[in-house]
């Protein structure tokens, strides 16, 4: 039962990532896990909501996006979707398939913020769309 | 209120995969080996270490930290070998992370070892989300436990680069099925190098030490571990 210490981990980025940008209050963490991950989703839920009483994620929402494994297939030259982690070979051939490209993740990829004050940007912002 | 999103993309263990990143650097600029032991609770890897440390202690330059939860008996055992042996003890923390090895590792100097051993928690799932910097990662099995240990834990073997199957001494006592085992070890990780041991009886422990015994001027291969540090992040 580690997923405590890893909702602590996520709780603490997410704050300081919140007050990077100017927030102090947390309303939605979205969470990018794959299955070998080693982490089960339902226990980071739990403790999820039990880890962020009192900290800026406070009633805060964890949304997770289960990601499927994907590996590579040597003989069919293919990405494949592996449906059971029990067995990593090619669904369509049949062949082992150690190469995982995905599964393993484990990442927060977005975060929605509440703050007090109308949006201005960080100190470092890079407007990608700006026009020079 | 104003709500607003960002966009974030940082992998929550990014902290521990920083200093697991920059541990395997220094094992690597220092020329030690290091090994990583993980397997459920009673399994066999203080034995199996014992063993290791004692033959490899012969012929080069081995150490240990080894994890355990409140104890410090494992250390103990270990220390007949008269290799330099350190406990980790994590309290109710159920994995080693980068950090505890890196705090166990203060004081011992890196170049004055060829092999270093680490001795995870008796756990087979919360190790297998920390890269502790380790070179290779062994996972252990022994045959009480049964054939479909690895369907059972198939992230912790897909983890591990290397499964050690061990008590084989007991293999026809407890009908263990060799056969099944192997294919099911595949069947999770296909490719995965395997061994059986008994390090009772020292059973197949000369191809292992062979296996773990430092190679001076080895080409490094990429393990899985090194391989997981060097994605993205």
């Amino acid at each position: 039962m580690h997923e405590l210490s890893i909702a602590i981990s996520m709780i603490e980025m997410a704050t300081k990532e919140a007050a990077h940008h100017g927030s102090n209050r947390v309303s939605a963490v979205h969470l990018k896990l794959g299955p070998l991950s080693g982490v089960v989703k339902d226990a980071l839920m739990f403790s999820y909501e039990v880890a962020s009483k009192g900290t800026p994620l406070e009633d805060s929402q964890l949304v997770i996006e289960e990601v499927p494994v994907i590996a590579y297939c040597t003989s069919c030259d293919a990405k494949r979707v592996i449906e059971s982690i029990q067995r990593l070979s090619c669904p369509v051939c049949a062949t082992p398939t150690p190469e995982v490209l995905q599964g393993k993740e484990l990442v927060v990829v977005a975060l929605e913020l509440l703050s007090d004050e109308p949006w201005s940007p960080p100190n470092d912002f890079v407007n990608a769309n700006a026009v020079s | 209120m104003h709500p607003r999103l960002v966009e974030v993309r940082q992998n929550v263990l990014k902290q521990n995969d920083l200093l697991a990143r920059s541990l395997r650097r220094q094992f690597e600029d220092t020329g030690v080996q290091v090994v990583s032991l993980v397997s459920s609770p009673g399994a066999g890897k203080t034995m199996l270490l014992e063993n290791l440390l004692t033959f490899l202690g012969n012929e080069c330059r081995v150490a240990a930290l080894v994890g355990d939860l409140a104890t410090a008996n494992d250390a103990e055992r270990l220390a007949r070998s008269n290799a330099p042996v350190r406990q980790i003890t994590t309290g109710t923390v159920c994995h080693l992370d980068a950090e505890m090895v890196q705090r166990a590792l203060a004081g011992w100097n890196l170049a004055d070892l060829d092999l270093l051993f680490i001795e995870n928690v008796g756990n087979l799932v919360c190790p297998s989300s920390y890269d502790l910097g380790e070179q290779m990662r062994l996972v252990l099995m022994s045959v009480t436990e049964g054939e479909d240990k690895p369907l059972k834990y198939p992230t912790i073997f897909n983890t591990a680069d290397v499964a050690v199957i061990t008590k084989i001494d007991l293999a026809d006592a407890v009908e263990f099925d060799s056969v099944v085992a192997h294919q099911n070890i595949q069947s999770v990780r296909p490719g995965m190098k395997t061994f059986e041991v008994s390090a009772k009886t020292n059973a197949g422990m000369s191809e292992l030490l062979q296996f773990l015994r430092p190679q001076r001027n080895a080409v490094p291969t990429m393990t899985n571990a090194s391989r997981a540090a060097s994605e993205g992040m």
